[in-house]
């Protein structure tokens, strides 16, 4: 249990997807205009990192694995080349189904976070979070910590971003370095406030 | 879109219309891989690659897909790419596939690729995707291998890992800067390198949404 809550800070704070390993930028930077969009997409990659993590976990115990295919007989076969392929796929079609589900039973939530349901697809920090996943070894309880907490941290992250963007708007800002060079350095400034945060000791 | 000519498809998006600095598509890898310029070199040929090869195949199949499953038909061409890609660098460069770890399995989601499949490739013939691909990809490449220099020679005083500054560790002069090491710098190269091309390039910069303006006082 104390494993599990300190990699859900590490993967808040220390290890947060946007600003320590980058993951997500591009729509970390272009949906983070607003706080109520930033939030929203914030949210929707929480939800989709939460279950697309330990559904990888699963494809990989079970199916990819060296060895995984023994419940089926083929104890010798080593899938775990088709690891990318998979994951995307999984990600892709669960988005999908999310999104259904959302559109038949939670139509107001559906329609909050409808339109960013399909730019999650292509969120590096949703793959991010899975390949970093097989890379750590995660099981499967370490990999739904890991998929629900990356995911809080990043809609964290972009949710602050966006605060100061809205503020940012007002000021005086040298021509050339309007809109993304200042976005870009206000970003740098942050990761380096959250880098502060890798010297807690769990 | 005008008919462009070979030529201008493969300048273009040096610095007129560059990816990362005015598309704003894939910056993820641009800033996680560029604190050495040799994984810089790497991951901007296997990105130039797979934009190049993937916008030609889904150029070529352009009129056979769907519309309404497009997206997953690109995903699993470029997946498939950046498998053959990822197993190259596992066979012949093993340290740096070790290094790059996950951004190889990322280049999936580069929206650099996806970008130019969705804008280019779908409506283009092969041959130019093909070539707009390699444009796009030098344009990406150009801006990893600047910032990866700065990088680089400033924060351990090498270029390729020969040393270019001899280091004060090492009985040289050069005190590295150890900030453009850690992840934060590569926010602030770019953002420098961005209000450069702007200051040389004034038709990028961007409209303010709030002007200041001054009031007469009463």
């Amino acid at each position: 249990m104390e494993g599990l809550i300190s990699l859900a800070v590490k993967a808040v704070f220390v290890e947060n997807l946007a600003l320590s390993f980058f993951l997500g930028m591009c729509t970390f930077i272009a949906v983070s205009k607003k706080i109520s969009t930033a939030m929203g997409l914030g949210v929707s990659v929480m939800i989709v990192q939460a279950i697309t993590v330990p559904a990888n976990n699963l494809i990989l115990t079970y199916l990819l694995a060296p060895g995984a295919l023994a419940w089926a007989g083929f104890p010798d076969i080593d899938l775990t080349f088709l690891g990318l392929i998979s994951y995307i796929g999984v990600i892709a079609a669960l988005v999908q189904i999310l999104e259904m589900v959302l559109d038949k039973y939670f139509p107001p939530l559906y329609n909050a976070l409808g339109v960013y349901l399909p730019l999650i697809t292509v969120n590096c920090a949703i793959l991010g979070g899975s390949l970093f996943m097989v890379e750590r070894n995660y099981d499967f309880a370490e990999s739904l910590t890991y998929g629900v907490s990356s995911g809080f941290g990043w809609a964290l992250a972009i949710t602050a971003m966006a605060g100061v963007r809205e503020k940012l708007k007002y000021s005086d800002i040298p021509a050339g370095l309007q809109g993304l060079g200042i976005t870009f350095i206000t970003a740098g400034l942050m990761a380096m406030a959250f880098m502060s945060f890798s010297g807690v000791k769990l | 879109m005008a008919q462009q000519t070979r030529k201008s498809q493969l300048v273009d998006p040096l610095i007129d219309n560059n990816p990362i600095t005015l598309q704003v598509l894939g910056i993820c890898s641009a800033l996680a891989v560029t604190s050495s310029l040799k994984v810089a070199l790497v991951m901007a040929i296997a990105v130039t690659l797979v934009t190049a090869f993937s916008s030609m195949f889904i150029s070529m199949l352009r009129n056979q897909i769907p519309s309404s499953i497009r997206i997953i038909v690109q995903m699993v061409i470029i997946a498939s790419l950046v498998i053959v890609v990822d197993q190259m660098l596992k066979a012949y460069a093993y340290e740096i596939s070790k290094t790059l770890s996950v951004f190889v399995g990322l280049i999936i989601t580069n929206c650099i690729v996806m970008g130019r499949a969705e804008a280019f490739a779908m409506s283009n013939p092969p041959v130019a995707s093909f070539v707009d691909g390699i444009g796009n990809g030098a344009g990406y490449g150009l801006i990893l291998m600047v910032v990866g220099v700065i990088r680089e020679l400033f924060g351990s005083g090498s270029l390729f890992g020969i040393t270019i500054l001899p280091t004060v560790n090492n009985g040289g002069w050069y005190v590295p800067n150890g900030l453009l090491l850690l992840p934060p710098s590569a926010f602030f190269v770019i953002g420098l390198l961005i209000w450069a091309i702007r200051t040389w390039k004034p038709g990028q910069v961007e409209e303010r949404e709030y002007k200041i303006q001054s009031v007469e006082a009463h």
